[in-house]
């Protein structure tokens, strides 16, 4: 790890210091995996308790988990079109409920109040490695959901529609997780970055409008990486209409 | 590292979110003049034009935010220390 250009102490703030676990003949970063595993705990407490007594008339958290499959719902239908969509409401659900959940623990859950030995907790999306995780499914979701639904026909999409467009729609197949992952990353880290610059500069009740404006930037990312998700699959399983 | 390549890494790092933030920042001020004079013109639609007009500008923040990744990676994570 190369030593800080800036002497500045930020606010206790390690980036590029992670807590590294060995596996095998890997280094993996330890501190990512133990607040993911803190997130899908959550999200599976909260969906098991809601949908073990389904009630005609929904209550509490049966209510808000309907809302939420109505609202993705219609994000899927409206991008990836009425026919395709059911099979990949729950690819799309998942990516957004995960990504928003990561992002709102990331800010919301006090960690600091549990000391590791290096690194520190904070939002798994705030690691360059979830996001490219996530943003690399992507990429092999829609290219199995073009393949899957017309066969070698997809390759059309890439003449389409001159034959002019295929170096542009090659490189566009790179550069989508590119900036799916960086996008994601970027605006996570950033929000930390400036939460705990304000916090250092001044500790008290400045910081607050910067965190507020930070959950909704993080809401809206979680947005946008699902519908983004959304638009590629539903264009790779578009069928022109001659 | 060295002094001139840390020296380098923070003016660059600065470089790259200002002028990274010259464009969007356009981008943006054009967007949301757009989407002020179309609730103005039609303020029935306000809730659909703010809909589509914050996930417009949450892509265009999204280039500033390449600038700041690159400057980040300058800063804490410097390829030519």
């Amino acid at each position: 790890m190369a030593p800080l250009p800036l002497a500045l102490p930020f606010a206790a703030l390690e980036v590029g210091h992670h807590l590294y676990w060995q596996l095998g003949h890997y280094k993996i970063h330890g501190q990512v995996f133990l607040s993911s595993w803190v997130v899908i705990a959550a999200l599976l407490a909260v969906v098991v308790t809601g949908t073990r007594r389904l009630e005609r008339d929904p209550r509490g958290i049966q209510n808000l988990l309907e809302f939420l499959w109505d609202y993705l719902r219609d994000i899927a239908r409206e991008y990836i079109g009425e026919k395709a969509y059911r099979d990949w409401l729950p690819f799309i659900g998942t990516l957004f409920l995960f990504i928003f959940v990561s992002n709102w623990g990331g800010a919301l859950i006090p960690w600091k109040v549990i000391h590791l030995p290096n690194g520190e907790l904070g939002a798994p999306t705030s690691d360059i490695n979830t996001t490219i995780a996530l943003a690399l499914l992507v990429s092999l979701a829609y290219f199995y959901a073009g393949l899957s639904r017309k066969g070698f026909r997809y390759f059309e999409y890439y003449v389409e529609p001159t034959p002019i467009m295929l170096p542009f729609k090659i490189v566009e197949d790179f550069t989508k997780p590119l900036s799916l992952s960086f996008r994601l990353f970027g605006n996570i880290l950033a929000d930390e970055l400036v939460v705990a610059v304000l916090a250092f500069l001044v500790p008290l009740v400045v910081p607050l409008p910067v965190m507020f404006l930070g959950l909704f930037t993080s809401a809206i990312q979680a947005l946008i990486f699902a519908t983004l998700a959304a638009y590629y699959i539903g264009e790779a399983v578009h069928e022109e209409h001659h | 590292m060295d002094s001139i390549t840390s020296a380098a890494s923070v003016v660059a790092a600065g470089l790259a979110v200002g002028l990274g933030s010259i464009g969007p920042g356009i981008g943006q001020g054009s967007a949301s003049q757009g989407a002020v004079e179309g609730i103005a013109r039609q303020p029935e639609a306000e809730g659909k034009i703010r809909g589509t007009l914050l996930l417009s500008l949450a892509f265009m923040e999204s280039l500033t935010i390449y600038g700041l990744v690159v400057a980040l990676v300058l800063l804490f994570a410097n390829p030519f220390s």
